[in-house]
């Protein structure tokens, strides 16, 4: 059990997606002025990493991975080098499946995350995710605990940002850094931050 | 305005005045993630040109035959093919380099310069210009690239493309790396401070300010 724990932390705080591997920083970056959308835009990203994640591992392990044919009769099948591209297009059905379950069944959700759930198919934390499950060659448990950690991680850095940037715009900041410049500048020392949660372990 | 000088502006205009990575803010992961030594920015500089040329080239080529709702699949679908090609060309003669790259050659699939250029771009224009287009963005984006990736690699740890260059306290030389150049939160600083830089010589860059501080008024009972 506190395998999955540390797992968990490592995903989530260590191993941040957005600030120690720097993925998604397109959406980080554009999406992250004020706190009420970073909301909708990191709940967006931790449902649908916490779901493509072990999608993508079952895939994986069942038709992919070096010798994962066995049962088909070809034990000598090595497909990962299309991985890529079969990630990419679970991703996107998965969030079109998505988005067409909350409309039915959960309204107040959907309109909640709005325009951001297609929008999170071209975030490269969620392939980046899928990738790096898929590099590391997590069991299913394991990735289940680590698409929930690293949506969660990346979800939290978002909105952290976002109050930052919230309190930085009563501040008188040199012409050329506005805007860009300073939100680059915040996000270093906010990765900073993160990094000293590196000697974290939990026995 | 003229074929050629519509050409040169395809050209041109992204490698600083619209830059990629500096202004539009796109394909940012990549470009933070790669650059902690010169050798990998390199290559990461190479793939993308290479794809974001051929992508455009490819979309502009038949963006006429495109129906609307499934353009955004068929983008995906040529780049990623793209990419896994440069991916198995990495991995067949750069081996070592293509595993320190890890993930992020996949992650060029997903790079926004590439979708945006071909959505922006190649889907309104011809393949010379397309290509053209491609090829000034992917060069945007490499200068920037290799800049980052060379102050990181010689100020982390004294060296460019491997070779000596300060040598260090630990090979009985002077200088003492700066370690945090290795560590990520330096590739945001570096960017920031690039555009800092850049729109202190550009000003017309500048972002207008969402609130503006009014000037203090003196008002006669404040004296």
């Amino acid at each position: 059990m506190s395998g999955y724990l540390n797992l968990f932390i490592a995903s989530a705080f260590v191993e941040n997606l957005a600030l120690s591997f720097f993925l998604g920083m397109c959406m980080f970056l554009a999406v992250s002025r004020r706190v009420e959308t970073a909301v909708g835009l990191g709940l967006a990203v931790l449902v649908v990493q916490s779901v493509s994640v072990p999608l993508n591992n079952l895939i994986y392990g069942a038709f992919l991975a070096e010798g994962a044919l066995a049962w088909a009769g070809l034990p000598d099948a090595d497909l990962s080098f299309l991985a890529l591209i079969t990630f990419i297009g679970v991703i996107a059905a998965m969030v079109q499946i998505l988005e067409m379950t909350l409309e039915r069944y959960f309204p107040g959700l959907y309109h909640g995350l709005g325009i951001f759930l297609p929008l999170v198919t071209v975030n490269c934390a969620i392939l980046g995710g899928s990738l790096f499950m898929a590099d590391r060659r997590y069991d299913f448990a394991e990735s289940v605990v680590y698409g929930f950690g690293s949506g969660f991680g990346w979800a939290v850095a978002i909105v952290a940002l976002a109050g930052i940037r919230e309190k930085l715009k009563y501040s008188d900041i040199p012409d050329g850094l506005k805007g860009t410049g300073i939100t680059f500048i915040v996000v270093g020392l906010m990765s900073m931050g993160f990094m000293t949660f590196s000697g974290i372990q939990i026995d | 305005m003229s074929t050629a000088m519509s050409m040169r502006r395809a050209f041109i205009d992204p490698l600083i005045n619209e830059n990629p990575i500096t202004l539009q803010i796109l394909g940012l992961c990549s470009a933070l993630a790669v650059t902690k030594t010169l050798a990998t920015a390199l290559i990461m500089a190479a793939a993308v040109t290479v794809v974001i040329t051929l992508s455009n080239a490819t979309i502009s080529l038949i963006r006429n035959h495109m129906p609307r709702h499934v353009r955004l699949i068929l983008q995906i679908t040529i780049i990623a093919s793209l990419v896994i090609v440069v991916d198995q060309i990495l991995k067949a003669y750069a081996y070592g380099l293509s595993r320190e790259l890890s993930v992020f050659v996949g992650l060029i699939v997903t790079n926004c310069i590439i979708m945006g250029r071909a959505e922006a771009f190649a889907m309104k224009n011809n393949v010379r210009l397309s290509v053209l287009d491609g090829l000034g963005n992917g060069l945007g984006y490499s200068w920037i690239l290799i800049l980052v990736g060379s102050v990181r690699e010689l100020f982390g740890s004294g060296t460019l493309l491997g070779a000596e260059v300060f040598r260090t306290v630990s090979a009985g030389g002077w200088y003492h790396p700066a370690a945090l150049m290795l560590l990520p939160p330096s590739a945001f600083f570096l960017i920031g401070f690039l555009i800092w830089a850049l729109r202190s010589w550009r000003v017309e860059q500048v972002e207008p300010e969402e609130f503006a501080v009014l000037p203090a008024v003196e008002t006669g009972e404040a004296r």
